[in-house]
C-alpha cells in the first residue's frame, strides 16, 4: 500500500502510542518510610540519574503521579494513608513495592508491621534487595515500562480483569501460623514457672 | 542529696532505698506514690519528670507483682537524679496522675496506657499515643505475642479493577 506519507509522519495503533508517551513519562510518587527510600532518592539524583528514563519528576501530591514506589516497611497506622493515596492517584497508575519490607515485611514480623503491601494495595512489580541499589530499582522501572509498552491499553482495560489481591489470600492462614507458634510446647517453655512468694 | 532517715520520717517503713554505683531508687507502694512524687517536687527541688515507663514482671523470676512503674527524675539545680519506683497489679493497675506535678507526664502516661493498660486516674486526655485508636491490646505486656492477635489482618483489600 503506497501512502504518501509526509515526513516526519508514522501510522500506528492508539494504543501503542499512548503506551508510548505514558511509559516514557512515569511521575513517581515517593512513598519512602526507611531506608530504601534512602535509595530511592539516590537513584533520582545526579550519580544514577533516573532522568535518563523519563521518570524523573517526583511529585509529593499524589494527583499529579501515575507510578506509586513503596519504599520501605509500613506500619499498620500507616497503612490506611497508603490506601487513600493509592485511591487519590489518578488512572492510569502502576505501584512498585521496594525492598524487602514493603515486599513480605522483611525481619519485622511484629503485630505493627504489615507483611506485605500486596495484600492490601494491588502491586504491578516487586524490587527485591535490603535495600535495593539504584541500578535495581532502575531495572525495575525499565521493566515496567516494557510491560506498559507491550500490554497497555489506551482506556486500561488490562486492569478491569485484576480482580483479586496481589498478595497471598486468605490472610486466616496467617494466623493459624501465628496460633500455632504462640502455643506453647510442653518442655520448650522459655520461663519456668514462676515462684511467687505470698 | 536526698536523705534516707528524713525520707523514712515522713513516709515509715513503707519505702525502701537502695543505691547502684551512682544511681538512688526509692521503691515505694502505689498508695503513696504520688504523695511522695508531690514531696519530691515541692520540696526537695525534683522540678524535671525525665520520664515515666514501665515493666512487666509477668513470669519473672522471684517477682510478687505484675507491673513496675518507674519515674525518673532530675533536679535541675543540683543535677541530682532519683529513679522511684512503685508496682501495680491486675485487675485494673491504676495510679494516680501526675499530671498536676509536671505537665511532661501527658503523653509518658499515655504511653505507658499505651504499651501496658495502665490507667492513669485524673489524666485530661488519656488516649492511645503510639498505636491506632482502634488497637485493642497492650502490646508490651508479656502475654501479647510478637506476632499480634490478628490486628494487623483488619483492612480492606483493594484490587485493581476497583481502585
Amino acid at each position: 500500500m503506497a501512502v504518501g506519507l509526509p515526513e516526519n509522519v508514522f501510522l500506528t495503533k492508539l494504543d501503542v502510542a499512548a503506551n508510548w508517551v505514558r511509559s516514557n513519562s512515569l511521575w513517581p510518587m515517593p512513598f519512602a518510610t526507611a531506608c530504601c527510600g534512602i535509595e530511592l532518592m539516590a537513584t533520582a539524583s545526579s550519580r544514577f540519574d533516573l532522568a535518563r528514563f523519563g521518570a524523573e519528576v517526583m511529585r509529593f501530591s499524589p494527583r499529579q503521579c501515575d507510578l506509586l514506589i513503596v519504599a520501605g516497611r509500613v506500619v499498620m497506622k500507616m497503612l490506611p494513608v497508603l490506601q487513600r493515596i493509592w485511591l487519590q492517584m489518578p488512572e492510569p497508575k502502576w505501584c512498585i513495592s521496594m525492598g524487602a519490607c514493603a515486599c513480605s515485611g522483611g525481619v519485622f514480623d511484629t503485630y505493627a508491621v504489615v507483611q506485605g503491601i500486596d495484600r492490601f494495595i494491588p502491586v504491578d512489580l516487586y524490587v527485591p534487595g535490603c535495600p535495593p541499589r539504584p541500578e535495581q530499582l532502575i531495572a525495575g522501572i525499565i521493566e515496567l515500562q516494557d510491560r506498559i509498552k507491550k500490554t497497555g491499553t489506551l482506556d486500561g482495560r488490562e486492569f478491569v480483569t485484576r480482580t483479586a489481591a496481589t498478595g497471598p489470600q486468605p490472610l486466616e492462614l496467617d494466623e493459624i501460623r501465628r496460633l500455632r507458634e504462640a502455643t506453647p510446647v510442653a518442655g520448650l517453655e522459655i520461663f519456668s514457672t514462676p515462684d511467687i512468694k505470698t | 542529696m536526698i536523705e534516707e532517715s528524713t525520707l523514712k520520717q515522713q513516709f515509715g517503713d513503707g519505702i525502701w532505698i537502695s543505691e547502684f554505683r551512682d544511681n538512688r531508687r526509692v521503691v515505694v507502694s502505689a498508695e503513696q506514690v504520688h504523695h511522695l512524687l508531690a514531696h519530691l517536687k515541692n520540696q526537695l527541688g525534683f522540678d524535671f519528670l525525665v520520664d515515666i515507663t514501665a515493666v512487666d514482671y509477668l513470669e519473672y523470676e522471684n517477682s510478687t507483682d505484675r507491673f513496675g512503674v518507674v519515674y525518673c527524675l532530675l533536679n535541675m539545680q543540683t543535677g541530682e537524679r532519683l529513679v522511684v519506683k512503685t508496682f501495680v497489679n491486675d485487675p485494673n493497675p491504676s495510679l494516680p496522675t501526675v499530671y498536676s506535678l509536671w505537665r511532661g507526664s501527658d503523653w509518658m502516661e499515655r504511653e505507658v496506657y499505651d504499651m501496658f493498660g495502665i490507667t492513669f486516674t485524673g489524666h485530661p486526655d488519656l488516649r492511645r499515643i503510639l498505636s491506632p485508636d482502634e488497637f485493642s491490646s497492650y502490646p508490651l505486656r508479656k502475654d501479647y505475642p510478637l506476632k499480634g492477635r490478628g490486628e494487623r489482618h483488619n483492612f480492606p483489600v483493594i484490587t485493581r479493577a476497583e481502585s
